[in-house]
């Protein structure tokens, strides 16, 4: 999975207020944020952050108001110039550059999506979305074209002769999104785009930028305050807390390993069971290859295992389960030759599939096949871990863990 | 008693009258000369033209713009204070004062919005000019006319000149606060996708400063109407005159006759301006200049005007 970088930020720090020389030698002596203000008056926005954003990546910050997220989103296509730092794109560092070249970005590389919208009240919908072109300097005929399809893409083209005003707010925050898209930008700059919105309407629109970023696969930099939405949203999430990444990591790594007592106090509630994936509470297979499959050895593994059924694999993929009671009969009935008694309707679940997800599969009452992308059984769930971990059993789940970590 | 002249006199009208006759006027002659050229050519054209026009088709058309900015009741009225005018026997003069006002304005627009987008961008810009604007709008109008006179001399030219100075001021302050108003996060966004100062402006803060500053124009209307009056005490033509005259031979009726001519037409300009700033019930047609413009021709044109298809 090596992607390559696209935005690259490196030690990058803005300081609000005119003593800033100071606050900065007082920042590398260590002080804080608060120390600083009462001693020069100056605040610190962004202090010391570098990471690299991949291509095609939602990179989400999530942080409290007053935590810099804002201030970082908007160094990020120069709205903010940096006290210090660099932020690469495609080699130009957007903290270095003349006015003409950060215009020339933000019209071909950068656009963004605003909190409250920020749509023009004296524009059509349509004039709205063709916006960034007709800034880039794109004929009418072209544009409207243009913008039309971006409109499409947001299902939204019946109302490209509306104004701003006559649409609802998660229709108008649509109407953002298709103009920041309809200049094809690579990315994509969202600061809070859904927190305006009242919950259900803003339930959707996740569902729907995940949608559209499967197809578009933009580079995203999503500015939000609420932890749900970063861990449904972020490939990555950086936490941020007075100017600084408290942490940086996946969903998983952020709910299951906090950094400091700050995120976890974040993720105490937090269903984890829609964060974690399936793999995280999967047992080993113990799967039997089903060219050696008789039902003596199925059983005595079973027995060995502790367990009421067992997969089958051929060529390492699932072919189907065997129940410890079917393999009795074929023991009984058919002289050992357990094929036939094979359930090849299975419950198969993805391995990096929400815990939550894998409820309905478990009312089968058979234990779940976990698979890789090439279709390998790496594991299997059983039903009982699905319900304890919906029940919100926490123990039940770190205990899995434990085991998968020491089955390994 | 002790009175301060006993110690020192000073001589400050001497002093002044050494200052502009001896140095101002015969030093900058040519440029006051040079700034009445297109006050003057602007004036004498738009008198030539509006007195041309037969009284007929000026009120028609007059008629149709009232109709169209504020509405019919507006209209009927339009025209029948036109012909009460024409009636009165005040016709000419009344077209000459409209032509006055008509100049002042449209020099007040191109000095005006410039100096308030000036003054929009730049906080120190400002700084300088709200003083000045502070003291144009403290001095009394009458006080005006005595360096227009020493500058300009007398007669229809210098009497507006002065109006456009006297009626400058509310166009550059709501322009300024027009375009400072226009919300931030707009011009973030218009930021944001690469839009030059020069595009923000177009795009985004003139549209939507328009109606404030057409509340502006409206003021500076009005402040013109004044002045085009008192401008009479110098020599300027139309009704201020006909009302100096009046007044001067304490003739009641002229003077009065000449106030009512002044009265219909401010009524008349003001209901339009103020039509024409107001955003209108919105239907198709934006707020913007375009929608002011094809609202006005719309009836002309028969509103063949027509935007994109509807689907």
């Amino acid at each position: 999975m090596a992607m390559a970088t696209k935005l690259s930020i490196k030690a990058l720090y803005k300081i609000f207020g005119e003593r800033g020389d100071e606050a900065m030698r007082l920042i590398e002596s260590g002080k804080t944020k608060d120390e600083i203000l009462a001693e020069t008056g100056a605040t610190v926005g962004v202090n010391d952050v570098s990471v690299d954003i991949e291509e095609g990546e939602i990179f989400v910050v999530m942080g409290l108001s007053g935590s810099g997220k804002s201030t970082l989103i908007r160094m990020l296509n120069g709205l903010i110039a940096p006290t210090s730092g660099t932020i690469t794109i495609d080699g130009d560092d957007i903290a270095h550059c003349s006015d003409e070249k950060i215009r020339e970005i933000r019209r071909q590389k950068i656009s963004m999506v605003f909190q409250h919208f920020a749509l023009f009240p004296h524009k059509t919908i349509l004039e709205n979305a063709a916006f960034g072109l007709k800034i880039k300097g794109v004929g009418v005929a072209e544009r409207n074209e243009r913008a039309r399809k971006s409109l499409a893409q947001v299902g939204l083209e019946q109302y490209a002769d509306s104004y701003p005003e006559q649409l609802s707010g998660g229709m108008q925050q649509r109407v953002g999104l298709a103009r920041g898209l309809a200049a094809e930008p690579q990315v994509l700059l969202m600061d809070e785009p859904f927190g305006a919105l009242d919950p259900l309407i803003r339930r959707d629109m996740q569902e729907e930028l995940l949608e559209l970023q499967r197809s578009l696969g933009k580079t995203i930099v999503f500015i939000t305050h609420d932890l749900n939405e970063a861990l449904i949203l972020g490939d990555k999430i950086a936490i941020m807390k007075g100017g600084r990444f408290v942490q940086v990591g996946t969903a998983e790594e952020i709910v299951g390993s906090p950094a400091d007592a700050y995120v976890e106090a974040f993720t105490k509630d937090i269903d984890r069971s829609r964060v974690f994936p399936a793999q995280r509470v999967a047992k080993p297979a113990e799967a039997l290859q089903k060219a050696d499959l008789v039902a003596p050895s199925a059983l005595s593994a079973m027995e060995r295992l502790g367990r009421d059924a067992i997969y089958v694999v051929e060529n390492g993929k699932p072919v189907g389960v065997l129940r410890y009671r079917d393999a009795q009969g074929a023991l009984q009935n058919a002289g050992g030759d357990c094929l036939s008694a094979l359930v090849t309707s299975f419950p198969k679940a993805d391995r990096k599939k929400p815990i939550f997800e894998l409820y309905p599969l478990a009312r089968k009452g058979l234990p779940i096949a976990i698979v890789d992308d090439a279709d390998q059984l790496i594991g299997v769930v059983e039903p009982e871990t699905i319900f304890a971990e919906l029940a919100g059993d926490d123990e039940t789940v770190e205990e899995e863990a434990a085991l998968k970590t020491a089955a390994e | 008693m002790y009175s301060p002249a006993d110690m020192l006199e000073i001589p400050f009208a001497d002093w002044v009258d050494d200052f502009v006759r001896g140095f101002l006027v015969p030093t900058f002659r040519p440029v006051f000369r040079a700034m009445q050229e297109p006050v003057d050519f602007l004036m004498q054209n738009l008198d030539a033209f509006l007195n041309a026009v037969p009284w007929l088709i000026f009120a028609a058309v007059l008629g149709l713009i009232a109709w169209r900015t504020a509405g019919r009741g507006m209209a009927i009225f339009t025209v029948l204070a036109l012909a009460f005018i024409d009636m009165i026997g005040l016709w000419s003069e009344t077209m000459t004062t409209l032509s006055m006002i008509i100049t002042a304005v449209v020099f007040c627009i191109v000095l005006g919005v410039p100096l308030g987008i000036a003054a929009a961008r730049s906080d120190k810009f400002l700084s300088i000019l709200r003083p000045i604007l502070d003291i144009m709008q403290t001095i009394p109008s009458f006080v005006y006319l005595v360096p227009i006179v020493m500058l300009f001399g007398v007669g229809t030219v210098p009497g507006v000149i002065a109006t456009i100075i006297f009626a400058l001021p509310p166009i550059i302050r709501l322009t300024n606060l027009g375009i400072r108003n226009v919300r931030g996060d707009l011009i973030e966004a218009a930021k944001a996708f690469g839009s030059t100062p020069r595009q923000i402006l177009w795009e985004v803060q003139l549209p939507l400063a328009l109606r404030t500053i057409m509340a502006g124009l409206n003021q500076t209307l009005m402040l013109a109407l004044s002045m085009v009056v008192i401008a009479a005490l110098i020599g300027a033509g139309g009704l201020g005159l006909t009302v100096n005259t009046g007044l001067g031979r304490l003739a009641v009726g002229t003077a009065t006759a000449g106030g009512v001519g002044i009265v219909l037409l401010a009524i008349i300009l003001d209901r339009i301006t103020q039509g024409l700033g107001e955003a209108k019930k919105r239907t198709d047609e934006s707020k913007s200049v375009k929608g002011t413009v094809s609202r006005l021709l719309k009836p002309i044109f028969g509103g063949s005007r027509s935007t994109e298809p509807a689907e």
